[in-house]
């Protein structure tokens, strides 16, 4: 029926080394891939440009932290802060009149570079440590961010983003911006699905593992948990970037908070730690639920179904978010991505029962 | 530039400390049992003003009897915790643990201004607000008060460490397996440690809900409470009067004579520049065991 795994024989290197060796899970693809290509035609403004391009924004940011927490198995609570030096950099960038295309490298090299310096911290400790040296340095650039009138503009300003162009195309209607989140999302998608089969990669998994064991084997672990951050940093950057042009289009250091880098991790842990489909899922979750949920508690107590005051609707999405957090972790600390695994581990035998895995 | 200013700042700022020891005491009381960085130790804080706020202002208890009730409250806050959500999460990687506590944060810092009103509550213990004044210093009188009861409260941590349950929870401390084969209840050991850093978070929410108001802010005392906790080391009641003292002093004196240079905002780069300093030159803390994994 679904999935069915018994048609594949890997007599060929191309097609052992296919990204979707299964055929459904191709067909799946193609399906979502031309469904995210249409939706400008069939979704109203509203929910493209307050659903669909956030989450796909943040499933980006999501995919960057992917890449140091899942596979380079460095912690990072500091990630907003590399989003934002991502974004004002590209502002400033942008503003002196580089073209959008290079202030994207730009913001991405920028971010790099101070990644790296977060990265300083993972050579000499790992674990709760390093959680804590990245919150702090998170506060340091967040510090720097507002009492820097030259980067934030002072402390209270707003900068907004100006008018640009990618690739010839003007970035201005909500279609066009749509596309090029969309875009950005893709390439970081297709990387690190490819991350995974690259040398990188399984140096990555090596340091991850055990850094000492792969120092044994040949894989300086100092290099690659550097470049792991760099190369985290570099797409967070580029994130930032494109968050900042697509999506805010008007950017205060606030925005770029300890709680975003919380809820970035979040987004990570909730997917499930490592897969790239998880921070799909992950994002939408913990981006999209906690709206919807108090969207639907907001309409059932405007018609006074239920008995609730607006002060407490105000709290929901925070107490949801909260929720879902604890909930996920409680009930599949694997993330949502093995739950959707569950399925797909159900559907690739059916209608037979899956033996016990 | 005159010395009564570095005097006020000195002897503020210490008892400040001692107010983010206070906080801290929760979270290294639960580090040492159970190995679990509790960073909801802030939103407890909170949750523990909201309770005396209610018992008090609400239900019209007298302030004494509303902070008891308070911290009958928060021990049981404390062992439900434990006992519903920390349990389950044994064996699983330190970064699940430290999302779990702070999805608890959020979901309390939604639950506390939610339901009893998110504007800014006082909470009054009837302190005396004049400073004192010795010699030309301005010296807090809540501050102080706030001092000695953070001084008390690390000696009382100390004390109880002395007696029979906390004999149980030093064993504990020092290696699961071999205080559960020799007879003691781990899980029991570890909720009570949970409870008391909610009875210590009553403390800390009684004396900063009196001098900022109750409000979430509360719950942003974590962060300097994060810091004394690195610097006297994750798993000492020492150190935490020890750090209290310093990151308080180091968070007054260098913010008082800076502030006014940059613009204001500096006691948070202070207290980072602490935690990562720290944990660059000597990760285990001042008074911490050093048994850290290193690279």
């Amino acid at each position: 029926m679904f999935y069915r795994l018994s048609g594949i024989k890997h007599t060929r290197y191309a097609s052992s080394r296919a990204l979707w060796p299964v055929t459904t899970d191709r067909r799946i693809m193609q399906v979502l891939v031309a469904l995210a290509l249409l939706a400008p035609f069939f979704l109203s403004d509203l929910y493209l440009t307050s659903y669909m391009l956030p989450w796909l924004i943040w499933t980006a940011a999501a995919l960057s932290l992917t890449l140091l927490m899942g596979m380079a198995g460095q912690l990072h609570f500091g990630f907003a802060a590399v989003l934002a030096i991502g974004a004002y950099t590209s502002i400033h960038l942008t503003r002196a009149g580089v073209p959008f295309e290079f202030a994207l490298l730009g913001a991405g090299l920028m971010s790099a570079f101070i990644g790296v310096i977060f990265g300083a911290a993972a050579l000499r400790v790992k674990g709760l440590y390093l959680v804590m040296a990245t919150l702090a340095m998170q506060y340091l650039v967040e510090w720097v961010i507002v009492n820097v009138p030259a980067i934030s503009g002072g402390a209270q300003a707003t900068l907004s983003t100006p008018d640009v162009t990618f690739l010839f195309v003007p970035l201005q209607s909500d279609a066009s911006l749509y596309y090029m989140a969309l875009l950005w999302t893709v390439v970081v998608t297709l990387l690190l699905l490819n991350i995974k089969r690259s040398s990188f990669g399984r140096a990555l998994v090596a340091v991850r593992d055990k850094d000492f064991a792969a120092a044994v084997i040949g894989v300086d672990p100092v290099k690659y948990k550097l470049l792991a951050f760099f190369a985290a940093s570099f797409l967070g950057g580029v994130t930032g970037a494109i968050l900042a042009f697509c999506y805010y289009q008007a950017v205060t250091p606030e925005q770029f908070g300890f709680n975003v880098s919380i809820q970035l991790v979040a987004m990570v842990l909730v997917g499930g730690l490592g897969s790239v489909i998880g921070a799909y899922l992950g994002a939408g979750f913990v981006l999209l639920l906690p709206i919807v949920l108090t969207n639907l508690l907001a309409f059932l107590a405007t018609y006074e179904w239920i008995p609730i005051s607006f002060n407490l609707i105000a709290h929901i999405p925070l107490m949801v978010y909260g929720a879902l957090i604890i909930g996920v972790l409680l009930y599949e600390p694997l993330g949502l991505a093995k739950i959707y695994d569950n399925l797909r581990k159900y559907f690739v035998v059916w209608p037979f029962r899956h033996t016990q895995s | 530039m005159d010395i009564q200013f570095l005097i006020e700042l000195i002897i503020n700022g210490a008892l400040t400390g001692l107010m983010y020891s206070l906080v801290a005491l929760g979270i290294v009381l639960i580090y040492k049992s159970s190995g679990v960085p509790n960073l909801a130790q802030g939103a407890m804080v909170m949750i523990a003003a909201y309770l005396i706020w209610m018992f008090a202002h609400l239900l019209g208890v007298p302030i004494v009897f509303a902070i008891l009730l308070a911290i009958v409250g928060m021990f049981l806050f404390g062992m439900l915790t434990e006992r519903l959500l920390l349990r389950k999460m044994v064996g699983q990687p330190i970064i699940m643990v430290v999302m779990l506590t702070l999805g608890l944060e959020s979901l309390l810092r939604g639950l506390g201004p939610g339901l009893l009103g998110a504007s800014p509550k006082s909470l009054d213990l009837g302190l005396d607000m004049m400073p004192i004044i010795i010699g030309e210093v301005f010296i807090n009188r809540e501050y102080l008060v706030g001092g000695i009861i953070g001084g008390l409260m690390v000696a009382g941590a100390l004390l109880f460490f002395r007696t029979r349950i906390g004999t149980k929870l030093r064993a504990v401390s020092d290696d699961h397996v071999s205080s559960w084969s020799v007879g003691i209840s781990v899980e029991r050991a570890v909720a009570i440690s949970w409870g008391l850093a909610g009875i210590s978070a009553v403390a800390a929410g009684a004396m900063w809900g009196s001098v900022q108001g109750v409000d979430w802010t509360l719950t942003a005392l974590l962060f300097p409470a994060v810091a004394v906790v690195i610097l006297g080391g994750l798993d000492s009641i020492y150190g935490v009067f020890v750090a209290g003292l310093i990151v308080g002093i180091l968070g007054s004196v260098i913010p008082g004579y800076v502030d006014p240079l940059v613009g204001g905002g500096t006691r948070d780069v202070v207290t980072s520049l602490i935690i990562l300093l720290t944990i660059i030159f000597r990760p285990h803390g001042i008074f911490g065991r050093e048994d850290i994994e290193r690279v």
